[in-house]
Protein backbone atom coordinates (compact mmCIF):
# COMPACT_ATOMS: atom_id res chain seq x y z
CA UNK A 1 0.00 0.00 0.00
CA UNK A 2 1.44 3.41 -0.92
CA UNK A 3 2.37 5.55 1.99
CA UNK A 4 -0.24 7.99 3.18
CA UNK A 5 0.74 9.97 6.23
CA UNK A 6 -2.73 11.16 7.11
CA UNK A 7 -3.29 8.73 9.92
CA UNK A 8 0.13 9.14 11.49
CA UNK A 9 1.02 11.54 14.27
CA UNK A 10 1.47 15.13 13.12
CA UNK A 11 4.99 16.37 13.93
CA UNK A 12 3.87 20.01 13.67
CA UNK A 13 2.30 19.64 17.13
CA UNK A 14 5.86 19.55 18.52
CA UNK A 15 6.32 23.23 17.60
CA UNK A 16 5.09 26.13 19.74
CA UNK A 17 1.37 26.70 19.21
CA UNK A 18 1.65 30.48 18.82
CA UNK A 19 1.97 30.97 15.05
CA UNK A 20 4.57 33.74 15.21
CA UNK A 21 6.75 31.57 17.48
CA UNK A 22 6.12 28.59 15.21
CA UNK A 23 7.50 30.39 12.17
CA UNK A 24 10.42 31.74 14.16
CA UNK A 25 11.25 28.26 15.47
CA UNK A 26 11.14 26.70 12.01
CA UNK A 27 13.22 29.48 10.49
CA UNK A 28 15.80 29.14 13.29
CA UNK A 29 16.17 25.38 13.00
CA UNK A 30 16.31 25.46 9.20
CA UNK A 31 18.88 28.24 9.22
CA UNK A 32 21.06 26.39 11.75
CA UNK A 33 20.93 23.30 9.56
CA UNK A 34 21.97 25.28 6.53
CA UNK A 35 18.69 24.55 4.70
CA UNK A 36 17.57 28.15 4.31
CA UNK A 37 19.31 31.51 4.11
CA UNK A 38 17.34 34.34 5.80
CA UNK A 39 18.60 36.71 3.10
CA UNK A 40 16.84 34.56 0.49
CA UNK A 41 13.63 34.86 2.51
CA UNK A 42 14.00 38.66 2.45
CA UNK A 43 14.41 38.47 -1.31
CA UNK A 44 11.24 36.38 -1.74
CA UNK A 45 9.24 38.78 0.44
CA UNK A 46 10.57 41.81 -1.44
CA UNK A 47 9.54 40.20 -4.73
CA UNK A 48 5.91 39.77 -3.72
CA UNK A 49 5.66 43.00 -1.73
CA UNK A 50 7.26 45.25 -4.33
CA UNK A 51 7.83 43.63 -7.72
CA UNK A 52 5.02 41.22 -8.59
CA UNK A 53 1.41 42.29 -8.12
CA UNK A 54 -1.90 43.10 -9.78
CA UNK A 55 -0.49 46.01 -11.80
CA UNK A 56 1.08 43.30 -14.02
CA UNK A 57 -2.37 41.93 -14.80
CA UNK A 58 -3.77 45.44 -15.29
CA UNK A 59 -1.04 46.05 -17.86
CA UNK A 60 -2.15 42.96 -19.79
CA UNK A 61 -5.82 43.99 -19.63
CA UNK A 62 -5.13 47.58 -20.73
CA UNK A 63 -3.20 46.34 -23.75
CA UNK A 64 -5.97 43.90 -24.64
CA UNK A 65 -8.52 46.72 -24.50
CA UNK A 66 -6.37 48.95 -26.68
CA UNK A 67 -5.19 46.44 -29.28
CA UNK A 68 -7.57 43.88 -30.87
CA UNK A 69 -4.69 41.84 -32.30
CA UNK A 70 -3.05 41.63 -28.90
CA UNK A 71 -6.38 40.62 -27.37
CA UNK A 72 -6.93 37.88 -29.96
CA UNK A 73 -3.43 36.51 -29.31
CA UNK A 74 -3.96 36.69 -25.54
CA UNK A 75 -7.23 34.75 -25.67
CA UNK A 76 -5.66 32.21 -28.03
CA UNK A 77 -2.36 31.59 -26.18
CA UNK A 78 -1.95 33.61 -22.99
CA UNK A 79 1.30 31.86 -22.00
CA UNK A 80 3.11 33.14 -25.07
CA UNK A 81 1.77 36.67 -24.71
CA UNK A 82 2.37 37.17 -20.99
CA UNK A 83 5.81 35.54 -21.26
CA UNK A 84 6.75 38.13 -23.84
CA UNK A 85 5.71 40.84 -21.37
CA UNK A 86 7.91 39.28 -18.66
CA UNK A 87 4.99 37.98 -16.62
CA UNK A 88 5.67 34.26 -16.69
CA UNK A 89 6.63 32.52 -13.45
CA UNK A 90 5.74 30.52 -10.38
CA UNK A 91 2.00 29.81 -10.11
CA UNK A 92 1.41 31.17 -13.59
CA UNK A 93 2.95 28.46 -15.75
CA UNK A 94 -0.26 27.69 -17.64
CA UNK A 95 -2.31 30.84 -18.12
CA UNK A 96 -5.76 31.10 -19.67
CA UNK A 97 -7.51 34.47 -20.06
CA UNK A 98 -11.32 34.45 -20.14
CA UNK A 99 -13.24 37.40 -21.54
CA UNK A 100 -16.28 38.98 -19.94
CA UNK A 101 -19.05 39.98 -22.34
CA UNK A 102 -22.62 41.18 -22.02
CA UNK A 103 -23.63 37.51 -22.26
CA UNK A 104 -21.10 35.87 -19.90
CA UNK A 105 -19.45 37.05 -16.68
CA UNK A 106 -16.44 34.99 -15.54
CA UNK A 107 -15.28 34.48 -11.94
CA UNK A 108 -12.29 32.53 -10.64
CA UNK A 109 -12.04 30.48 -7.45
CA UNK A 110 -10.04 27.58 -6.05
CA UNK A 111 -12.41 25.55 -3.88
CA UNK A 112 -9.75 23.00 -2.91
CA UNK A 113 -6.95 25.38 -1.87
CA UNK A 114 -5.99 28.85 -3.13
CA UNK A 115 -4.64 28.54 -6.70
CA UNK A 116 -4.19 31.99 -8.19
CA UNK A 117 -2.15 33.58 -11.04
CA UNK A 118 0.75 34.96 -8.99
CA UNK A 119 2.86 36.50 -11.80
CA UNK A 120 -0.12 38.59 -12.91
CA UNK A 121 -1.90 39.32 -9.62
CA UNK A 122 0.66 38.73 -6.85
CA UNK A 123 -0.24 36.71 -3.80
CA UNK A 124 -3.98 36.21 -3.28
CA UNK A 125 -6.00 38.52 -1.01
CA UNK A 126 -7.33 37.18 2.29
CA UNK A 127 -10.90 36.86 1.03
CA UNK A 128 -9.83 34.72 -1.96
CA UNK A 129 -8.30 32.23 0.49
CA UNK A 130 -11.24 32.39 2.90
CA UNK A 131 -13.57 29.48 3.57
CA UNK A 132 -16.52 31.74 2.69
CA UNK A 133 -15.28 32.48 -0.82
CA UNK A 134 -14.09 28.93 -1.50
CA UNK A 135 -17.39 27.47 -0.29
CA UNK A 136 -19.82 29.95 -1.83
CA UNK A 137 -18.36 31.11 -5.17
CA UNK A 138 -19.36 27.93 -7.00
CA UNK A 139 -22.85 27.62 -5.49
CA UNK A 140 -24.00 31.23 -5.26
CA UNK A 141 -21.69 33.43 -7.30
CA UNK A 142 -24.29 36.18 -7.60
CA UNK A 143 -24.66 36.48 -3.84
CA UNK A 144 -20.86 36.60 -3.58
CA UNK A 145 -20.80 39.35 -6.19
CA UNK A 146 -23.37 41.20 -4.08
CA UNK A 147 -20.87 41.11 -1.19
CA UNK A 148 -18.61 43.13 -3.53
CA UNK A 149 -21.44 45.48 -4.46
CA UNK A 150 -21.81 44.02 -7.95
CA UNK A 151 -25.17 43.21 -9.56
CA UNK A 152 -25.22 41.62 -13.02
CA UNK A 153 -27.99 42.04 -15.60
CA UNK A 154 -30.53 39.21 -15.41
CA UNK A 155 -29.61 37.98 -18.91
CA UNK A 156 -25.89 37.66 -18.16
CA UNK A 157 -24.78 34.08 -17.38
CA UNK A 158 -22.08 33.45 -14.77
CA UNK A 159 -19.22 31.07 -15.43
CA UNK A 160 -17.23 30.21 -12.31
CA UNK A 161 -13.80 28.72 -13.03
CA UNK A 162 -12.70 26.37 -10.23
CA UNK A 163 -8.89 26.16 -10.50
CA UNK A 164 -8.56 22.44 -9.82
CA UNK A 165 -5.36 21.91 -11.84
CA UNK A 166 -2.20 23.94 -12.57
CA UNK A 167 -4.01 26.11 -15.12
CA UNK A 168 -4.41 29.67 -13.81
CA UNK A 169 -7.23 31.93 -14.98
CA UNK A 170 -7.35 35.69 -15.42
CA UNK A 171 -10.59 37.51 -16.19
CA UNK A 172 -10.52 40.12 -18.94
CA UNK A 173 -13.14 42.63 -17.75
CA UNK A 174 -15.40 44.51 -20.18
CA UNK A 175 -13.92 47.81 -21.21
CA UNK A 176 -16.01 50.57 -19.63
CA UNK A 177 -17.84 53.19 -21.64
CA UNK A 178 -16.17 56.57 -21.68
CA UNK A 179 -12.65 55.09 -21.73
CA UNK A 180 -12.15 55.64 -25.48
CA UNK A 181 -9.63 58.46 -25.23
CA UNK A 182 -7.45 56.95 -22.51
CA UNK A 183 -3.83 55.91 -22.95
CA UNK A 184 -2.45 52.70 -21.42
CA UNK A 185 -1.72 54.19 -17.99
CA UNK A 186 -5.23 55.63 -17.77
CA UNK A 187 -6.77 52.32 -18.77
CA UNK A 188 -4.69 50.45 -16.19
CA UNK A 189 -6.13 52.65 -13.46
CA UNK A 190 -9.59 51.28 -14.29
CA UNK A 191 -8.52 47.66 -13.76
CA UNK A 192 -8.66 46.47 -10.16
CA UNK A 193 -7.32 43.18 -8.86
CA UNK A 194 -10.86 42.13 -7.98
CA UNK A 195 -12.03 42.80 -11.56
CA UNK A 196 -9.39 40.38 -12.86
CA UNK A 197 -10.69 37.69 -10.48
CA UNK A 198 -14.22 38.45 -11.67
CA UNK A 199 -15.49 39.91 -8.39
CA UNK A 200 -15.69 43.48 -9.64
CA UNK A 201 -16.33 45.31 -12.89
CA UNK A 202 -13.83 47.67 -14.45
CA UNK A 203 -13.91 51.16 -13.00
CA UNK A 204 -15.46 54.10 -14.82
CA UNK A 205 -13.27 56.99 -16.03
CA UNK B 1 -15.91 10.71 1.31
CA UNK B 2 -13.74 13.75 0.76
CA UNK B 3 -11.47 15.68 3.09
CA UNK B 4 -12.02 18.88 5.03
CA UNK B 5 -10.40 21.12 2.41
CA UNK B 6 -13.04 20.18 -0.19
CA UNK B 7 -15.52 22.92 0.74
CA UNK B 8 -17.04 24.00 -2.58
CA UNK B 9 -20.81 24.43 -2.11
CA UNK B 10 -20.70 24.23 1.69
CA UNK B 11 -23.28 26.25 3.66
CA UNK B 12 -22.79 28.47 6.68
CA UNK B 13 -19.52 30.32 6.05
CA UNK B 14 -20.95 33.83 6.13
CA UNK B 15 -20.11 36.84 3.98
CA UNK B 16 -17.01 37.36 1.83
CA UNK B 17 -15.20 40.42 3.15
CA UNK B 18 -13.52 42.46 0.37
CA UNK B 19 -10.22 44.16 1.10
CA UNK B 20 -8.00 46.84 -0.39
CA UNK B 21 -5.55 45.89 -3.10
CA UNK B 22 -2.52 46.99 -1.06
CA UNK B 23 -3.20 44.60 1.82
CA UNK B 24 -0.94 41.61 1.35
CA UNK B 25 -0.36 40.20 4.80
CA UNK B 26 -2.32 40.37 8.05
CA UNK B 27 0.45 39.68 10.56
CA UNK B 28 4.21 40.24 10.70
CA UNK B 29 4.90 36.52 10.56
CA UNK B 30 2.83 35.91 7.40
CA UNK B 31 5.48 37.00 4.87
CA UNK B 32 8.05 34.97 6.79
CA UNK B 33 5.80 31.88 6.63
CA UNK B 34 5.35 32.35 2.90
CA UNK B 35 9.08 32.77 2.31
CA UNK B 36 10.17 29.83 4.50
CA UNK B 37 7.75 27.58 2.64
CA UNK B 38 8.91 28.70 -0.80
CA UNK B 39 12.58 28.45 0.16
CA UNK B 40 12.10 24.90 1.49
CA UNK B 41 10.38 23.94 -1.75
CA UNK B 42 13.68 24.57 -3.50
CA UNK B 43 15.29 21.70 -1.57
CA UNK B 44 13.53 19.36 -4.01
CA UNK B 45 12.14 17.05 -1.32
CA UNK B 46 8.56 17.23 -2.54
CA UNK B 47 6.44 18.39 -5.44
CA UNK B 48 3.37 20.67 -5.36
CA UNK B 49 0.98 17.72 -5.11
CA UNK B 50 2.81 16.25 -2.12
CA UNK B 51 2.70 19.64 -0.40
CA UNK B 52 -1.02 20.13 -1.12
CA UNK B 53 -1.74 16.69 0.26
CA UNK B 54 0.21 17.51 3.41
CA UNK B 55 -2.04 20.54 4.03
CA UNK B 56 -5.17 18.52 3.29
CA UNK B 57 -4.02 15.80 5.66
CA UNK B 58 -4.01 18.08 8.69
CA UNK B 59 -6.54 16.91 11.24
CA UNK B 60 -9.93 18.39 10.26
CA UNK B 61 -10.09 20.27 13.55
CA UNK B 62 -6.69 21.86 12.87
CA UNK B 63 -7.53 22.63 9.24
CA UNK B 64 -10.68 24.46 10.35
CA UNK B 65 -9.10 26.47 13.18
CA UNK B 66 -5.74 27.28 11.57
CA UNK B 67 -5.42 30.47 9.56
CA UNK B 68 -4.08 30.17 6.03
CA UNK B 69 -0.38 30.45 6.81
CA UNK B 70 -0.75 28.34 9.95
CA UNK B 71 -1.85 25.53 7.64
CA UNK B 72 1.24 26.16 5.54
CA UNK B 73 3.52 26.06 8.58
CA UNK B 74 1.98 22.92 10.03
CA UNK B 75 2.17 21.07 6.70
CA UNK B 76 5.74 22.27 6.18
CA UNK B 77 6.81 20.96 9.58
CA UNK B 78 5.12 17.62 8.85
CA UNK B 79 6.81 17.37 5.44
CA UNK B 80 10.26 18.26 6.77
CA UNK B 81 10.02 15.46 9.34
CA UNK B 82 8.41 13.00 6.90
CA UNK B 83 11.23 13.50 4.41
CA UNK B 84 13.93 13.32 7.08
CA UNK B 85 15.14 16.89 6.52
CA UNK B 86 14.49 17.61 10.21
CA UNK B 87 14.00 15.23 13.11
CA UNK B 88 11.05 15.32 15.46
CA UNK B 89 13.56 15.94 18.22
CA UNK B 90 14.88 19.05 16.46
CA UNK B 91 11.34 20.40 16.15
CA UNK B 92 10.68 19.74 19.81
CA UNK B 93 13.99 21.28 20.94
CA UNK B 94 13.76 24.27 18.60
CA UNK B 95 17.34 23.84 17.47
CA UNK B 96 19.39 21.83 15.00
CA UNK B 97 21.29 18.83 16.32
CA UNK B 98 23.40 18.31 13.18
CA UNK B 99 24.23 19.85 9.82
CA UNK B 100 22.18 18.70 6.86
CA UNK B 101 23.59 17.01 3.75
CA UNK B 102 20.90 18.90 1.86
CA UNK B 103 22.52 22.27 2.61
CA UNK B 104 24.10 22.25 -0.86
CA UNK B 105 20.59 22.64 -2.29
CA UNK B 106 19.78 25.70 -0.19
CA UNK B 107 18.11 28.54 -2.08
CA UNK B 108 20.65 31.36 -2.28
CA UNK B 109 19.53 35.02 -2.29
CA UNK B 110 20.97 35.57 -5.74
CA UNK B 111 18.96 32.66 -7.18
CA UNK B 112 15.53 33.75 -5.90
CA UNK B 113 14.52 35.85 -8.92
CA UNK B 114 15.44 33.12 -11.37
CA UNK B 115 13.71 30.37 -9.38
CA UNK B 116 10.46 32.35 -9.10
CA UNK B 117 10.59 33.30 -12.79
CA UNK B 118 11.18 29.70 -13.86
CA UNK B 119 8.21 28.24 -11.98
CA UNK B 120 7.31 24.57 -12.23
CA UNK B 121 5.30 23.74 -15.32
CA UNK B 122 3.00 20.69 -15.01
CA UNK B 123 2.55 19.85 -18.70
CA UNK B 124 4.26 16.67 -19.83
CA UNK B 125 4.31 14.42 -22.87
CA UNK B 126 1.88 11.55 -22.42
CA UNK B 127 1.06 8.30 -24.14
CA UNK B 128 -2.55 8.55 -22.97
CA UNK B 129 -4.70 9.63 -25.93
CA UNK B 130 -7.26 12.41 -25.47
CA UNK B 131 -10.57 10.55 -25.50
CA UNK B 132 -12.64 13.72 -25.63
CA UNK B 133 -12.91 16.83 -27.77
CA UNK B 134 -14.57 20.19 -27.11
CA UNK B 135 -18.35 19.77 -27.24
CA UNK B 136 -18.32 16.15 -26.05
CA UNK B 137 -20.60 15.19 -23.19
CA UNK B 138 -18.91 13.43 -20.28
CA UNK B 139 -19.84 11.94 -16.93
CA UNK B 140 -17.59 12.85 -14.01
CA UNK B 141 -16.46 10.10 -11.64
CA UNK B 142 -19.11 9.50 -8.99
CA UNK B 143 -16.82 9.68 -5.96
CA UNK B 144 -14.37 12.44 -5.09
CA UNK B 145 -11.69 10.02 -3.95
CA UNK B 146 -8.29 8.79 -5.03
CA UNK B 147 -8.92 5.42 -6.74
CA UNK B 148 -5.45 4.02 -5.98
CA UNK B 149 -4.62 5.30 -2.50
CA UNK B 150 -7.36 5.14 0.14
CA UNK B 151 -7.73 8.60 1.64
CA UNK B 152 -5.25 9.89 -0.91
CA UNK B 153 -5.07 13.13 -2.83
CA UNK B 154 -7.40 14.00 -5.68
CA UNK B 155 -8.41 17.23 -7.41
CA UNK B 156 -11.99 16.20 -8.05
CA UNK B 157 -14.26 18.26 -5.77
CA UNK B 158 -17.18 16.50 -4.14
CA UNK B 159 -19.75 18.93 -5.55
CA UNK B 160 -18.94 17.89 -9.14
CA UNK B 161 -18.64 14.15 -8.53
CA UNK B 162 -21.14 12.18 -10.60
CA UNK B 163 -22.30 15.19 -12.62
CA UNK B 164 -22.69 15.42 -16.37
CA UNK B 165 -20.45 17.92 -18.09
CA UNK B 166 -19.36 19.23 -21.46
CA UNK B 167 -15.75 19.48 -22.61
CA UNK B 168 -14.84 23.13 -23.20
CA UNK B 169 -11.16 22.81 -24.03
CA UNK B 170 -8.19 20.47 -23.93
CA UNK B 171 -5.25 21.90 -21.96
CA UNK B 172 -2.76 19.29 -23.19
CA UNK B 173 -1.38 16.57 -20.91
CA UNK B 174 -0.55 17.36 -17.28
CA UNK B 175 0.91 15.54 -14.28
CA UNK B 176 -1.81 13.53 -12.51
CA UNK B 177 -1.96 14.78 -8.89
CA UNK B 178 -3.58 11.56 -7.65
CA UNK B 179 -0.35 9.76 -8.55
CA UNK B 180 2.23 12.49 -8.05
CA UNK B 181 1.06 13.36 -4.53
CA UNK B 182 1.99 9.85 -3.41
CA UNK B 183 5.30 9.70 -5.29
CA UNK B 184 3.88 7.07 -7.64
CA UNK B 185 5.10 8.87 -10.75
CA UNK B 186 3.82 11.79 -12.78
CA UNK B 187 1.46 9.64 -14.87
CA UNK B 188 0.60 12.57 -17.15
CA UNK B 189 -2.72 12.40 -18.96
CA UNK B 190 -4.98 14.76 -20.92
CA UNK B 191 -6.48 17.59 -18.88
CA UNK B 192 -9.72 19.28 -19.89
CA UNK B 193 -11.80 22.28 -18.87
CA UNK B 194 -15.23 20.75 -18.23
CA UNK B 195 -18.40 22.82 -17.97
CA UNK B 196 -21.04 21.69 -15.50
CA UNK B 197 -24.44 23.38 -15.37
CA UNK B 198 -25.43 24.90 -12.04
CA UNK B 199 -28.88 23.31 -12.44
CA UNK B 200 -27.23 19.86 -12.54
CA UNK B 201 -25.28 20.20 -9.28
CA UNK B 202 -27.26 22.49 -6.96
CA UNK B 203 -30.76 22.04 -5.60
CA UNK B 204 -31.24 25.81 -5.68
CA UNK B 205 -29.22 27.22 -8.57
CA UNK B 206 -29.16 30.99 -8.79
CA UNK B 207 -29.77 31.17 -12.55
CA UNK B 208 -30.61 28.60 -15.26
CA UNK B 209 -27.70 29.71 -17.46
CA UNK B 210 -24.95 29.63 -14.83
CA UNK B 211 -22.08 27.14 -15.07
CA UNK B 212 -19.08 25.98 -13.10
CA UNK B 213 -15.95 25.06 -15.07
CA UNK B 214 -13.47 22.58 -13.59
CA UNK B 215 -10.13 21.34 -14.86
CA UNK B 216 -10.38 17.54 -14.82
CA UNK B 217 -8.07 14.75 -15.93
CA UNK B 218 -9.01 12.11 -18.48
CA UNK B 219 -9.25 9.34 -15.87
CA UNK B 220 -11.81 11.38 -13.90
CA UNK B 221 -14.18 11.21 -16.88
CA UNK B 222 -16.30 8.70 -18.77
CA UNK B 223 -18.25 9.22 -22.00
CA UNK B 224 -21.57 10.84 -21.07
Amino acid sequence: MPHDHSDHAHPHSLLPSDPALRVKALETILTQKGLIDPAALDEIIDTYENKIGPRNGAHVVARAWADPYFKAALLEDADAVVSEMGYYGRQGEHMVVVENTAQVHNMVVCTLCSCYPWPLLGIPPGWYKSDAYRARAVREPRKVLADFGVTLPEDTAVRVWDSTAEVRYLVLPMRPEGSEGLEEAGLMDLVSRDAMIGCALAGTP
Amino acid sequence: MSRVHDMGGRFGDGPVIPEEEGVMFHADWHPRALAVTLACGSLGLWNIDVSRHARESLAPMDYARFSYYEKWMAALADLLVDTGALSADELAQGKASSDSPLAAKRLEPGAVAAVLAKGGPADRPSTVPARFAPGDTVEIRAFAENVTVPGGHTRLPEYAAGAKGTILRLHGSHVLPDSSAHRLGEAAEPLYAVAVRAVDIWAHPEHPQDEVILDLWDSYLAPG
